[in-house]
């Protein structure tokens, strides 16, 4: 049970901050987590701290690819604009 | 220790109250303030007009991850509220960051100022943060540190921020009502939790009120920003103005909410617009009382080094430092040796403009303000008209000469022999450009440039502008005074009062 950080992420460093596990570690591209420390926080906190924290909307996902904070959560830009714009690939929304 | 509150008082209608430090008789922009923090302030680039045409400053990128979410910010690029959009720092460890430092200040001695600004919020990158100004004031006791913070995290660490070589601190407040902050801020991490509008919103905002007052009662110099987003916060950041100094902030500065769609910040997509230059600096005359520190601020970015308005960023990237081998007890004593000739100029400046007749004596008390702009460059009339990317406001009056604020333009002239016939750096039209740029200039009835051509003179005399290049490489202040005596003397200041124009 572990969560994931996709290619949307921008490398911002706050989920690495957060982690009660230690779990999440700087890496090319982008940061990472790794499968074996990250226990969803279970037992830490209510919330998985990365996602809790992300600014970036589908930088995480769990392990069936599901978005934590899905398009349009964590900005409130709306939906045909995000496609409209471009800022996210066709795939995540 | 508590901090006396600064009066709020504008000057009097019509804004016409002294307040430059350029101006010859009436007391200086920095007289208002306790001795103790003026001292602390006069020779600060980021505050003092004078000073910073003498002193340098840099910010490093240390702390890039952030606790909330401002409406005015995309992630991607730097923190917005501090920083130019769109620019990406280079991020640096704290060891790679004293590295820098050292650097800049041994090949740069002016520079006196460190700021730890965005990407990010400082005090989310507490560990980052503090181990660098840990080394620093161990390092480099000569070099005045200071931080900017959303303040979320600030009541906690102001323990810590007081243990630092610590000049002050700068917290941006946008509002003092969770209802406005719901509007700027989607959400705040806190409490191991995201939480989202007003209630998120109510704790930033308890906190940043908090902070505040913990550092001013630890007698830390707080300095609070404010980023103006017309028909959101506009009309409530006066209140917020009165607040923040009636809790021992010395400095309220509003900043122009920068939102283009190509940032891609809620605000910028959503087509949020910013304040024009007019409604800024209304505002800003409103809150600032009669403070004219800051209104040369720049917004500068993150990794920013060097004078304000020259970024010299590039000299220094990771690869260049990587190669300097710095002696730093020998920087040291030959900064000391700069900062002191400085010191010593800037004496002697204030001392001979308080020994001059002011030539605004001369001129009849009721004869009406004038804005001017100026295209200059350390404190002179340097600029070519086609090659400035922003220009100086001055207003003239019968009081005296004072600093207004700076407004961005586009260069249109690609090079020296073909300004106003082509040659355009945007690829629009140059008439656009030109026109654009005239556009920036409403409300000044004067340019001062060092030179400027035939096609944008016309059509500068065709918008009600007068050009005028003949103050080449003169001081700024004493060209604006000397084109406002002859204005006098032609008798073009004496205006019935009903259509007096108030600055
Ligand atoms: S879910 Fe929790 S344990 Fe897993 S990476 Fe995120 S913060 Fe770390
Ligand atoms: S918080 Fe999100 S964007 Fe920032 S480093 Fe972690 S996954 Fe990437
Ligand atoms: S505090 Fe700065 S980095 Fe954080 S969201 Fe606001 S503008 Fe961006």
């Amino acid at each position: 049970m572990a969560l994931q950080i996709t290619a949307q992420c921008v490398n911002c460093w706050a989920c690495h901050d957060v982690c009660p596990n230690d779990a999440i570690y700087q890496d090319t591209p982008h940061f990472l987590i790794d499968d074996d420390k990250c226990t969803e926080c279970l037992g830490d906190h209510p919330d998985p701290q990365c996602a809790a924290i992300c600014p970036i909307e589908c930088a995480i996902v769990d392990e069936l690819g599901d978005a934590l904070n899905p398009p349009g959560s964590l900005t409130h830009i709306p939906i045909e604009k995000i496609v409209e714009m471009a800022l996210l690939p066709a795939e995540y929304l | 220790m508590e901090l006396p509150v600064i009066s709020n008082t504008p000057t009097d209608a019509g804004g016409g109250g002294c307040a430059s430090s350029g101006c010859g008789t009436a007391p200086d922009a920095l007289s208002h303030l306790p001795d103790h923090i003026r001292a602390k302030v006069q020779d600060h680039p980021c505050y003092s007009e004078e000073a910073h045409h003498y002193f340098a400053r840099m910010h490093v990128a240390v702390a890039p991850a952030c606790n909330i979410q401002c409406n005015y910010c995309n992630r991607k690029y730097d923190c917005s509220n501090e920083s130019r959009p769109g620019v990406v720092s280079e991020l640096l460890s704290p060891d790679q960051a004293i590295r820098k430092i050292k650097a800049v200040a041994a090949e740069i001695p002016q520079m006196t100022v460190l700021g730890i600004a965005g990407p990010g919020d400082p005090l989310a990158n507490p560990e980052r943060t503090f181990e660098t100004f840990r080394m620093l004031s161990e390092q480099t006791p000569d070099i005045k540190l200071c931080v900017s913070t959303n303040g979320l995290n600030l009541p906690q660490y102001a323990d810590e921020i007081a243990k630092h070589n610590i000049d002050h601190v700068t917290i941006t407040i946008n509002c003092v009502d969770p209802e406005i902050g719901a509007q700027i801020y989607p959400w705040i991490y806190w409490d191991n939790k995201r939480i989202r509008g007003v209630e998120g919103a109510k704790i930033l905002i308890e906190q940043q009120q908090k902070g505040l007052e913990a550092l001013t009662s630890r007698g830390i110099l707080v300095k609070v920003n404010s980023v103006m987003i017309p028909g959101v916060n506009d009309e409530h950041l006066k209140e917020v103005s009165k607040i923040v100094k009636a809790k021992g902030a010395f400095l309220h500065n509003v900043m122009p909410l920068i939102a283009e769609a190509e940032h891609g910040t809620y605000y910028g997509i959503m087509e949020q617009r910013g304040p024009t230059d007019d409604e800024l600096q209304a505002l800003q005359d409103e809150c600032a009382g009669d403070m004219a520190m800051m209104r040369h601020c720049r917004q500068c970015r993150a990794d920013a080094v060097g004078l304000l308005g020259e970024d010299r960023g590039n000299e220094f990237t990771l690869d260049k430092i990587d190669v300097m081998d710095v002696d730093y007890e020998a920087a040291m004593a030959r900064r000391k040796q700069v900062h002191d000739d400085i010191l010593g100029k800037l004496e002697a400046e204030r001392a001979a403009k308080a020994a001059q007749v002011p030539v605004h004596l001369s001129i009849a008390s009721d004869a009406r303000p004038v804005l001017m702009a100026v295209a200059g460059k350390g404190g002179v009339v340097a600029e070519h008209f086609g090659h400035a990317r922003e220009f100086l406001i001055y207003e003239a009056s019968p009081e005296g000469v004072r600093f207004i604020s700076h407004r961005k333009t586009e260069l249109y002239c690609a090079g020296l022999d073909t300004c106003g016939e082509g040659g355009v750096a945007t690829g629009d039209e140059p008439e656009s450009v030109l026109e654009r740029n005239i556009r920036t200039l409403e409300g000044c009835e004067v340019v001062l440039c060092s030179k400027i051509g035939f096609e944008p003179w016309s059509q500068l005399e065709s918008a009600g502008i007068q050009p005028n290049g003949e103050h080449a490489m003169e001081p700024i202040e004493d060209a604006v005074m000397a084109v406002y005596k002859e204005m006098f003397d032609a008798g073009k200041l004496a205006v019935p009062a009903s259509t007096q124009q108030v600055a």
